[in-house]
């Protein structure tokens, strides 16, 4: 392996002949370099990068589901990204919450129990149709945009380098469930009425995005408190939803208490299948 | 798959690379329209840091040449060295060439 050259010799650049499926992976931060970093959260910014960090993953779980399952090549890949930059998020905001623990990403994603976990009800929901899916992904990508946009100016430098990758792919997220939405929206009387079914179903889990926490209190400038982001956040869906020609549905709003521990009835599932092989044979690697 | 799903048109995806000059054709994909066609080529073609810029062409437009017309088509420049800088002795006296 120590005499395995690694490729970053000039060759293929500049030459028009070279493959365009050349394989340079980059140089962004990694959650491996957080893992292994100095600075250390306060337990009031390694609650915050973990509820973060549990948004992010249970939404993976959730959306990597789609794969194979797509309704099409392309919208399965385009769906296992997703998934992929929600885990690559979740992954960096548990590292550095672990730091605080003298724990790992993996103690906290597989050894935590479902009322330990602390995500919002939202990314709980199940797929359900296609539509439900992007229309989750409408209401929390939009709400993740503006949260990683605020978050660059965190007082938490890891948290705003978390958020300066993540708010590029959320921005894509974003753009890729405007675009279905309206699509689905404008198609067909079936395609339309699936997204109002859609709307009924997740519409109720809205307003828990926004609660403030008293953690808040504590965290200063390091979080923003989620209260503040409401109205352009309205302002945001509601012009898409005005173009994609979809009413905001007149449902009341669920006792969700995701922060506090107390999970939707589908987290058991969900937490069974993603940390069985982990308890199964832990410390298992490749 | 339904037969609506197959009715989705194929685009042509060209990709260039991030200090190439040209976009190079990566593939090609399905897609509704040119818009999610841009988007599919974006999640498709550049997933490892491939690509700086995207071009998508719907491959009803490209023109193409008949596989089965070779010889007319291609064979006819062979064995024209001439046509090659390659095949003329440099003259006497002609620096830097």
């Amino acid at each position: 392996m120590s005499t395995q050259k690694t490729d970053h010799s000039l060759d293929s650049f500049g030459d028009s002949s070279a493959s365009a499926t050349r394989v340079t992976p980059g140089n962004a931060l990694r959650p491996e370099d957080i893992a292994i970093q100095k600075a250390v959260p306060s337990e009031a910014n390694a609650q915050y990068a973990l509820r973060l960090g549990d948004d992010a993953l249970i939404l993976a779980q959730r959306l990597s589901h789609w794969i194979s399952r797509g309704p099409e090549l392309e919208e399965d890949i385009a769906l296992g990204n997703i998934a992929l930059d929600q885990l690559g998020h979740a992954r960096s905001f548990l590292s550095y919450a672990a730091l605080a623990w003298d724990k790992t990403e993996d103690d906290l994603a597989y050894f935590r129990e479902e009322e330990e976990f602390t995500a919002l009800h939202i990314v709980q929901q199940p797929n359900g149709h296609f539509g439900v899916t992007i229309m989750r992904q409408l209401i929390v990508s939009i709400f993740q945009h503006l949260l990683y946009t605020e978050l660059l100016k965190s007082s938490d430098e890891t948290i705003a380098a978390i958020c300066a990758k993540a708010v590029k792919e959320v921005d894509y997220h974003r753009d890729h469930a405007i675009q279905w939405t309206l699509r689905l929206g404008l198609g067909t009387e079936e395609s339309a009425e699936k997204m109002r079914h859609a709307m009924e179903i997740l519409w109720p889990y809205v307003d828990e995005m926004f609660k403030d926490e008293p953690l808040y209190d504590e965290l200063g400038d390091a979080g923003v408190r989620p209260s503040t982001l409401r109205a352009a956040w309205d302002e945001e869906i509601n012009a898409v939803l005005a173009d994609a020609e979809l009413e905001i549905p007149k449902t009341g709003s669920a006792m969700s208490f995701g922060r506090q521990g107390q999970p939707s009835e589908h987290m058991g599932f969900i937490l069974a299948e993603m940390q069985v092989l982990a308890r199964k044979h832990p410390g298992a690697t490749w | 798959m339904s037969e609506k799903n197959s009715a989705w048109p194929l685009w042509e995806v060209f990709v260039r690379s991030s200090r190439g000059l040209s976009h190079v054709h990566a593939g090609s994909l399905h897609a509704p329209d040119k818009d999610m066609a841009l988007r599919n080529a974006r999640d498709l073609y550049t997933r490892r840091n491939e690509g700086v810029s995207l071009w998508i062409v719907s491959s009803n437009d490209i023109v193409a040449s008949d596989p089965d017309a070779k010889g007319q088509f291609f064979e006819s420049p062979q064995g024209k060295d001439y046509r090659h800088a390659t095949y003329y002795t440099k003259s006497e006296g002609v620096k830097h060439l």
